[in-house]
């Protein structure tokens, strides 16, 4: 499944300081659909280079780091329940940083 | 879980104010579901209401907003020029920036505070430790080793503030210290025993007594709610953490407030509004009633 992630609010520094990515996840094992639970797991696999645990805590994303799918908050679709479609856009971005 | 067969994911979730837009956010404050249109307009007219109800400005009075180019600065000045200029506020502007000199950080945080000089054209001021005291904290850092670090600052940053306000000759200064920033500083206060700075730190407007008075605009504003606005709005802010703050202690106030918010929003506004944080505030305090009022109940008659 194609996807467009964005990496923001410091986030990107976790990644080789790359804002956005191209991605191409693979669904799961038997299962038709990816969710949100599915591509955090991937995206900390894959993309995270450094401090995993600034993104993730469990199998959630570190409190204080926003979700945004299709630029609609993830509270909105089930948090990691979220299922994702072909060319979504995911944004995360973190809020722990000064003002 | 149902699978049921949606034509776009959650499509079907309306903006629970005009019930005609697609819902964008769930607000921390409300849990409501509200559109992009909506939220902006909620969010502009609170901070209103909390400027009016607390009096926090008068006609004419210069302003000088404490700004670092960080998310809550930034959204402060543009959320305070928008209002001025809608609501016939009658201020006159100004952004103040602190440069602490600590490399890799405030240098480029500094840069974002130079372009949002242009973008909403605010007049800019930039107070320096070097020029102020003499030396950097990356100076002090290596002199003193990397503990404590932050409470050094925080007490120069103050003092810097006053300076540069006393140099533009400003009334006042707005700082972008949000509901989340003093429900940490409350936790803080607690765990370090510190009644003195409890009773102080919750209040909207301080140093009435000294030479320049400050105030919190974003008080009852939840963070999650500012970058949420800095983001739709496409606002420039600079986003990286001090490298000498990781070792503050104020990190394990702020895992334990997110953590909390996690698992029921409202806990932030009620830590500052709790009864308790409230009487200590009595004697200091320039909150109004009716905010409190308006706030506990979390909804406003429409005018």
């Amino acid at each position: 499944m194609h996807l467009t992630l964005e990496f923001g609010g410091g986030l990107e520094l976790l990644c080789k300081s790359v804002k956005f990515h191209n991605v191409n996840v693979d669904l799961p094992k038997g299962a038709d659909k990816l969710s949100m639970r599915d591509l955090l797991a991937w995206v900390r696999t894959n993309l995270i280079k450094e401090r995993p645990e600034m993104f993730m805590k469990g199998e959630s994303v570190r409190p204080g780091v926003l979700v945004l799918v299709n630029d609609c908050d993830w509270e909105l679709s089930g948090q990691l329940d979220t299922t994702l479609e072909e060319k979504d856009v995911v944004v995360f971005i973190s809020t722990l940083h000064g003002g | 879980m149902e699978a049921d067969s949606k034509p776009k994911k959650s499509g079907a979730r309306l903006c629970c104010v005009c019930n005609q837009n697609r819902a964008a956010l769930k607000r921390p404050k409300t849990l409501e579901q509200i559109c992009r249109e909506c939220f902006y307009a909620v969010f502009e007219e609170e901070i209103h209401q909390v400027i009016l109800e607390n009096q926090l400005f008068k006609p004419g009075d210069r302003i000088a907003i404490g700004a670092s180019g960080g998310k809550d600065s930034t959204v402060l000045a543009y959320v305070l020029s928008e209002l001025n200029r809608r609501h016939n506020y009658g201020l006159d502007l100004f952004l103040l920036s602190v440069d602490e000199g600590i490399t890799g950080y405030r240098d480029d945080s500094l840069e974002t505070v130079k372009r949002n000089e242009l973008q909403y054209g605010l007049p800019l001021k930039i107070v320096s430790y070097k020029d102020l005291y003499g030396w950097t904290m990356d100076e002090i850092v290596k002199m003193i080793g990397l503990k404590n670090n932050c409470t050094f600052c925080g007490v120069f940053r103050r003092q810097a503030l006053d300076r540069g306000a006393a140099l533009l000759k400003v009334d006042k200064v707005a700082t972008g210290h949000n509901a989340d920033d003093i429900a940490e500083t409350v936790l803080l206060n607690i765990l370090r025993g510190d009644i003195a700075r409890l009773s102080r730190c919750t209040s909207i407007i301080t140093g009435e007594d000294g030479p320049i008075p400050r105030c919190k605009p974003f008080k009852y504003t939840y963070e999650k709610e500012i970058v949420m606005y800095a983001y739709f709005k496409k606002l420039d802010y600079f986003s990286t953490e001090c490298i000498y703050s990781p070792n503050a202690y104020r990190g394990f106030a702020r895992e334990f407030i997110k953590d909390l918010e996690r698992i029921r929003p409202r806990a932030i506004l009620d830590i500052i509004k709790s009864e308790m944080v409230q009487s200590l505030c009595l004697a200091g305090g320039a909150e109004s009633r009716f905010t409190k009022a308006w706030h506990w109940s979390y909804s406003r008659p429409k005018q």
